[in-house]
């Protein structure tokens, strides 16, 4: 199963990128294992300065701002 | 073409020209649309351009300087670099665990709101160059200075304990080739991001500026802003902290402070308590600095507003 993480300290668009991400998984019918990352310890252990960043499988895909829709669909594809 | 807008709209359809209403609203709409578009213009182009300057890249620019040209770096790369306030806490660690001198930190954190590209466009158009001139100035040497000045104080004894472990891991992000298309998309999100953020600082800023515009007369505020002595700036100081906004939501109610006859000195004191002193961004370096730091580091800021209304207030028969 993939495993996604959204990394974010809680600002609201960190929230906006976990909704969008939730929202593309379903649209697709995909059962994933999708996490939020709060403790900054652990998301500066990713190297991400700038939030929110997503992380799929251990690989960081994205660092600072909202991803595009096409880009999340891009890594679920 | 803004000004032919708000004509139009508020004295030929609205007809409440000559009224005090009329130039409130006048005031509104023209500033609301010349500011908004501005904004999007100037963020557009800036995001296609700069595309990738992420707080990473200006961590390693940063870090692989000497200690004077590290300093400047840090101030510039926080005027263009437009954060929002809520990355300061993994920048401050992200820079301290960089092995970058604290001094080069804090300047970078007092650049980064007060000074950045959309500022100093909207400044620009509503104000005048020469203000802008002087804003820019002042601000990074407000900065600038201020890694020295608080280098003295040894700020790394209150640097709360766990940033110092925390180690960062290596940004495997993989560098994308930006596309024209690709950067487009990057403007986008950019305007969508940082206009969805300021715009309500923005119709603030104007509101206020607004009503001193229409409703509030010269001498009045003439009056209360004072001579331009040093009680007045420290006045104007006090005032402008607990307020807290963008820099471009700031720039309006400056517009009318200095239509009504304010010391060019003591706007600039004011707009920059405003926007690089505040409470909420003091809390957010909370998380990651103890008390004393921020007392010592709020008391820098405030002392240099000052000092810079000051300086400019006594500059002001040559400006």
């Amino acid at each position: 199963m993939i495993n996604i993480k959204v990394l974010g300290t809680g600002c609201s668009n960190c929230k906006t990128t976990l909704k969008l991400i939730d929202e593309v998984v379903k649209a697709k019918g995909l059962v994933v294992e999708l996490d939020k990352v709060e403790d900054i310890a652990a998301i500066m252990g990713y190297g991400v300065m700038s939030t929110p960043g997503v992380v799929i499988d251990g690989k960081v895909v994205h660092a600072g701002g909202v991803p595009d829709r096409h880009k999340i669909e891009g890594w679920l594809a | 073409m803004f000004e032919m807008t708000a004509d139009w709209l508020v004295y030929d359809m609205a007809g409440m020209r000559g009224s005090q209403l009329g130039d409130a609203a006048h005031f509104f709409v023209m500033d609301v649309s010349k500011i908004l578009v501005l904004l999007t213009l100037v963020i557009y182009v800036m995001g296609l351009l700069r595309a990738m300057l992420r707080p990473e890249r200006v961590r390693e620019f940063i870090r692989k300087r000497g200690n004077i040209s590290s300093r400047f770096m840090a101030v510039g790369l926080g005027a263009v670099t437009p954060f929002c306030s809520c990355s300061s806490v993994p920048l401050f660690i992200g820079f301290v665990e960089a092995g970058i001198p604290l001094g080069v930190t804090l300047s970078f954190l007092i650049a980064s709101p007060m000074v950045n590209e959309v500022a100093i466009v909207v400044l620009a158009t509503v104000i005048g160059w020469k203000m802008t001139l002087i804003y820019v100035v002042s601000g990074l040497s407000v900065a600038l200075i201020g890694g020295f000045v608080l280098e003295r104080f040894k700020p790394e004894r209150w640097v709360e304990e766990y940033v110092w472990q925390i180690k960062m891991g290596d940004p495997q992000l993989e560098t994308e080739v930006m596309t024209l298309k690709l950067r487009h998309q990057y403007a986008v999100s950019q305007v969508k991001e940082i206009v969805g953020r300021i715009w309500k600082y923005v119709l603030i800023g104007v509101g206020v500026g607004a009503l001193m515009h229409g409703y509030v007369p010269r001498e009045f505020i003439a009056d209360f802003a004072g001579d331009g002595g040093l009680p007045s700036v420290i006045g104007a100081v006090l005032v402008g902290v607990p307020l807290y906004s963008d820099a471009v939501g700031i720039i309006p109610v400056a517009e009318v402070l200095l239509q009504k006859g304010v010391p060019v000195g003591t706007v600039l004191a004011f707009m920059m308590a405003v926007v690089a002193l505040s409470f909420p961004e003091m809390l957010i370096l909370r998380k990651v600095v103890k008390w004393p730091l921020l007392a010592i580091f709020a008391a820098y800021l405030a002392t240099a507003f000052v000092v810079t209304g000051m300086l400019f207030n006594s500059l002001a028969a040559w400006l």
